[in-house]
């Protein structure tokens, strides 16, 4: 491991000015979960690290009837543990819950998930599914990128030079809705998606009509990616397993996935199918019976 | 007498013995779960540099040269090696305890020399002020690489234009060198009775094709090497193996000195299944100690360990089975042909013989290829080479019990293997326990109980493994205090210092925490070989209980002159020493007087056993299949085996559950994932999947004791064999659950899912 400068800065001015000027490459740290294996294994090799944990913004969790406005530092089991969250954001909860083991959800953030921009982080898919947008802070000032448009290749993302994610807002939860995220893993636990669907589903207030839906996928293409035909043609039809497979189907055309020691492409495609309809099923139940 | 039990499923207590049975806390328990154990890479001499090795990034390649001085020149490093710094040992074979091994073989496998046959494969390695100087500096040195074709599959490697690892490798065909260099190292044959007449008088004629993947022991601690040369010529080696003896003479052999120079001090171990026999960093270690006068340590990292150490081979098997009307095994056929990595030296050979060793096979034929690939060298992993044939055997029976429509319980008791049976490979079974614990399995409630539900299955496996006697020695010396400190050789991985010790206290009639057992350095105790083999209860037991009847002895010699009687009148019994009209005095009694007159008492065991016995196993198993992914998930496991003697019930336990785990990890997810370039791509255990205890469910062990005759407690190694019947086990249970049956570890999601897909398009081809 290579040495590195680091700090620990309290502002969001401060930590864009820091890693704006620093001569070489900067990274900054959250949990450390992804960032300090990557520094050990020479993935990365930044001049600087910028301690992210002290910047009150980046530490917020309100939910309020505007939505959920969530610090990228937070980690996950702060998420999970706020029973308001868990009602309004399952799906978010879903993923937080699966992230690691408890000492790595006492530090891991969603921030820090969605910033490594792997195409299995377990928390994007929801993050889309729920209509998140991403607020980032850099040297030009403050802009919002939806989700799924935040990365761009495995470890890419829209982040420039200097520039910090800060927080990702949710919208409110829409009435008669369910969300939620799955994965296939060959373990039960401690393991990495080999496929995974977040999704939510908006159904009218008979419980008998889909209003809309929104499903995103993940470890089937580069990104996670945002299904959005699929979801779209989910709208005004009655959740029949009949409509949910054509959803699956409609999800399945969109993954790109790869052979790797993981899974095999067929494979992916196949459970991605199993598990969109999976996905919706407990979204629709969701909705009709809140927790 | 001969029969299993039943009362004694769940030992709590031996009704002929005082100590054994019993489950007294472990002697070490304290120090490891305060973490004040001391493993290898606990140790920091003063002055200590740290090692760096660099690994080949090529499967296969030849080294033009070696440019080291760019790293050499780096602030902070003090010294380099290659494999001209270590002494070339001769084409010879040396016995390790658990397989042979050949020392040039080993010598190139410890740092390369004019080729690289895997991808990690130790290069050089760099002596640093701190670790972080020595990656640096590792990086800075150039080798010049001829990357050559590479050849990871058992198979294709067995192609005549397959690339060519070794040009002096010339096949010894059924005992015979050849004489064109090829990949196959050597293709030997056991044969028994007249197959060919033996298949003309079955009913049912089954035969199939198997291929495992390379799996790897998965040990928590990685391996380890501190190593001081003195100015003297004494070279002290801290390390974490199951051997330390063998360590010695590996060291000894490759750096050039007697083995008296090396004194071998075996740290607590975080296991090892096999896997931390041969040496990898030690004479590194020691060559960069003699280079810069200073201690020097070296640690890998996991992907090392998972890229650079011993796996377990994979394999390519067919069997071929022929049984009667009545159910009777008539012959069996079988060619096995393992992947043994860089070198030759897989262990096919105990695989052929385990083959099919639960079973009376009146006519066998093996045929067993040990094959060089481009991964690393082979090494044992737990009853080495009979998990895999297990796998082919014990699913071809399943399929034949389908055809004679009886339960494969049923199969396995009519045809089990008892005292008598000949192995197609030559020997005579002894007192054996395979049909009792057949029967166990047969009658557990699990077994008794009736499996419903939709894609569930239930399937059964027996397996086989020796076990082995080798040497062992210990010294007990008796404290005035009444207690006897046991001094022994054989590292303690699965609680052997506690199994050891009760046999010591049972037989001098004292309690197991009157014992205080500490495994020592090499030059602190006589010759002892591996822990391995499952050999460490039965011969290090044994040695105890050699070392406590000599103890009996000295005890009756001076009771004899405290009493002025003839020791022929006096008997050690009941912990102490009776003579006639009531003489008694206890042991602590005896002890104390020790202390007051004469000399101390010191017991000694030196033992070289055969009739270690083998051991026999029995799982059931019942799965639940997710039909649309493939996932198999394991609802129940019952493990019924023959212990001979259960010491420690919670150690036997323990090592059958741990055993039953690991070869769920074999059938479920465990593989090395290897790309066209022979890179592995899952050396982490986040993609090498082993299971979590959130995979499982308790695995629910059946001890049954038939005593080894060939035992003073009629102890049978315990470790080794529960690894055997999981997987075929486990691939039997999903052909019941989903009507696939599965010739390729291991049963991944994907793979059952492809079988599932393909049996629904083949069963409705009209859609």
């Amino acid at each position: 491991m290579r040495d590195f400068d680091y700090s620990a800065p309290t502002s969001v001015a401060e930590a864009v000015r820091l890693l704006n000027q620093s001569p070489g490459a900067g990274r900054p740290l959250a949990g450390g979960t992804d960032l300090i294996d990557q520094l050990r294994l020479g993935r990365h090799q930044p001049e600087l690290v910028v301690d992210i944990k002290r910047i009150p913004e980046l530490n917020v969790l309100e939910l309020s009837s505007r939505g959920l406005r969530l610090g990228a530092a937070v980690p996950c089991s702060r998420i999970y543990s706020d029973a308001g969250i868990a009602q309004e954001y399952a799906a978010l909860v879903d993923s937080a819950r699966i992230i690691g083991g408890v000492q790595i959800q006492n530090r891991a953030s969603v921030g820090g998930n969605l910033c490594n921009s792997g195409p299995a982080a377990d928390s994007t898919p929801s993050l889309i599914a729920l209509g998140a947008r991403a607020v980032i802070a850099g040297p030009q000032g403050t802009r919002e990128v939806p989700v799924e448009e935040f990365c761009t290749g495995p470890g890419k993302n829209v982040l420039h030079r200097g520039e910090v994610l800060v927080e990702l807002r949710f919208p409110p939860r829409p009435a008669n809705s369910g969300s939620h995220y799955r994965r296939f893993i060959p373990r039960n636990e401690m393991d990495i998606a080999v496929v995974s669907v977040g999704a939510l589903v908006e159904l009218d207030a008979s419980g008998e009509r889909i209003k809309s839906a929104r499903i995103a996928l993940g470890a089937v293409g580069p990104t996670p990616l945002f299904a959005r035909e699929a979801s779209s043609g989910l709208a005004g039809r009655s959740p029949t397993v009949e409509t949910l497979t054509e959803a699956a189907q409609a999800a399945q055309a969109i993954a790109t996935p790869i052979d790797d020691m993981r899974g095999t492409k067929e494979f992916r495609r196949h459970v991605t199918g199993v598990l969109v309809r999976r996905v919706l099923e407990e979204c629709v139940q969701r909705a009709r019976h809140p927790a | 007498m001969a029969t299993a039990n039943n009362d004694l499923r769940h030992t709590n207590g031996h009704a002929k013995y005082k100590v054994i049975g019993t489950r007294p806390v472990r002697h070490d328990g304290v120090d490891k779960v305060t973490g004040r154990a001391r493993y290898g890479a606990d140790i920091h001499p003063s002055g200590m540099l740290y090692g760096v090795v660099l690994r080949s990034p090529h499967a296969h390649a030849r080294i033009r040269s070696i440019d080291t001085s760019k790293a050499a020149s780096t602030p902070g490093v003090r010294a380099i090696v290659t494999n001209k710094d270590l002494l070339d040992p001769g084409n010879r074979m040396v016995e390790l305890g658990e397989g042979a091994v050949n020392l040039r073989h080993l010598n190139h496998n410890v740092l390369a020399a004019d080729k690289v046959y895997y991808r990690g494969h130790a290069v050089a390695c760099v002596a640093a002020d701190s670790i972080h100087i020595a990656e640096q500096a590792a990086a800075l040195i150039c080798v010049d690489y001829e990357v050559l074709p590479c050849v990871t599959d058992v198979q294709a490697a067995m192609d005549p234009k397959a690339p060519l690892l070794h040009a002096d490798l010339f096949t010894e065909e059924l005992g015979k060198i050849g004489t064109k260099p090829s990949n196959i190292a050597k293709h030997f044959r056991f044969e028994k009775g007249d197959v060919a007449a033996g298949f003309s008088k079955a009913k049912f004629v089954v035969e199939r094709e198997f291929k495992t993947s390379t799996v790897h022991q998965g040990y928590i601690e990685p391996h380890n090497a501190t190593a001081l040369w003195n100015p003297d010529g004494h070279i002290t080696v801290w390390c974490s193996t199951q051997g330390s003896f063998t360590v010695r003479q590996q060291v000894a052999e490759l750096v050039g000195v007697p083995i008296s120079h090396v004194k071998v001090v075996p740290m607590e171990i975080g296991g090892g299944f096999g896997g931390k026999i041969r040496v990898y960093l030690e004479p590194i270690a020691a060559v960069l100690s003699r280079k810069t006068g200073a201690p020097v340590k070296v640690v890998m990292s996991r992907a090392d360990v998972f890229e650079a150490t011993g796996p377990t081979p994979g394999s390519y098997m067919k069997v071929k089975l022929g049984v009667d009307a009545a159910g009777l095994i008539t012959a069996g056929e079988a060619q096995i042909a393992f992947e043994a990595g860089g070198f030759p030296g897989s262990p096919v050979g105990a695989a052929a013989m385990c083959v099919f060793a639960c079973y009376e096979v009146p006519n066998g034929k093996i045929d067993g290829y040990d094959v060089v690939v481009n991964r690393p060298q082979m090494s044992a992993y737990r009853a080495p080479g009979a998990t895999q044939a297990a796998f082919a055997m014990e699913t071809v029976i399943d399929e034949v019990c389908e055809q004679l429509q009886i339960d494969p319980l049923e199969f396995r008791l009519k045809n089990a293997a008892k005292e008598g049976t000949r192995r197609v490979d030559g020997p005579v079974f002894p007192r054996i326990g395979m049909y009792e614990a057949t029967l166990a399995a047969r009658d557990s409630a699990h077994y008794k109980t009736p499996l419903t539900g939709k894609h569930r299955g239930r399937g059964v496996a027996s397996g086989f493994w020796f076990n082995i006697g080798l040497k062992s020695c210990c010294t007990a010396t008796v404290n005035a205090d009444g207690s006897v400190s046991l001094v022994e050789g054989s590292t303690d991985i699965g609680g052997s210092r506690t199994s050891i010790a009760m046999q010591l206290a049972e037989t001098l009639g004292i309690r197991a925490e009157d014992v205080v057992p500490a495994v020592v350095d090499t030059d602190s105790v006589g010759y002892t070989d591996v822990t391995g083999g499952s050999r460490v209860t039965f011969a290090t037991g044994w040695a105890a209980y050699e070392a406590a009847r000599d103890i009996q002895r000295q005890l009756i010699n001076r009771a004899a002159q405290i009493w002025e009687r003839k020791t022929e009148e006096l008997t050690y019994q009941d912990g102490g020493v009776s003579g006639p009209n009531g003489l008694r005095m206890t042991f602590q009694e005896l002890a104390a007087e020790v202390q007051k007159h004469g000399e101390p008492v010191v017991g000694r065991g030196a033992v070289d056993p055969e009739g270690c016995g083998g051991a026999f196993a029995t799982h059931v198993v019942d799965v639940e299949v997710d039909a649309e992914t493939g996932k198999v998930e394991i609802l129940r496991y019952t493990a019924t085996q023959d212990v001979g003697t259960a010491i420690h019930p919670s150690y036997v336990e323990g090592q059958i559950q741990g055993g039953a785990v690991q070869g769920i990890g074999w059938a479920l997810n465990e593989e090395y994932f290897y790309d066209a370039q022979g890179v592995m791509r899952n050396s982490t255990f986040l993609d090498y999947r082993m299971p979590t205890a959130l995979d499982l469910p308790m695995i629910d062990p059946v001890i049954v004791e038939v005593p080894n005759p060939g035992h003073p407690y009629g102890v049978r190694g315990v470790g080794e064999v529960p690894i055997v019947p999981p997987p075929a086990a486990i691939a039997n249970a999903i052909y019941r659950a989903v009507g696939v049956r599965m010739q390729e570890l291991p049963m991944s999601p994907p793979r059952v899912l492809k079988q599932i897909l393909a049996a629904i398009h083949t069963s409705s081809p009209r859609h």
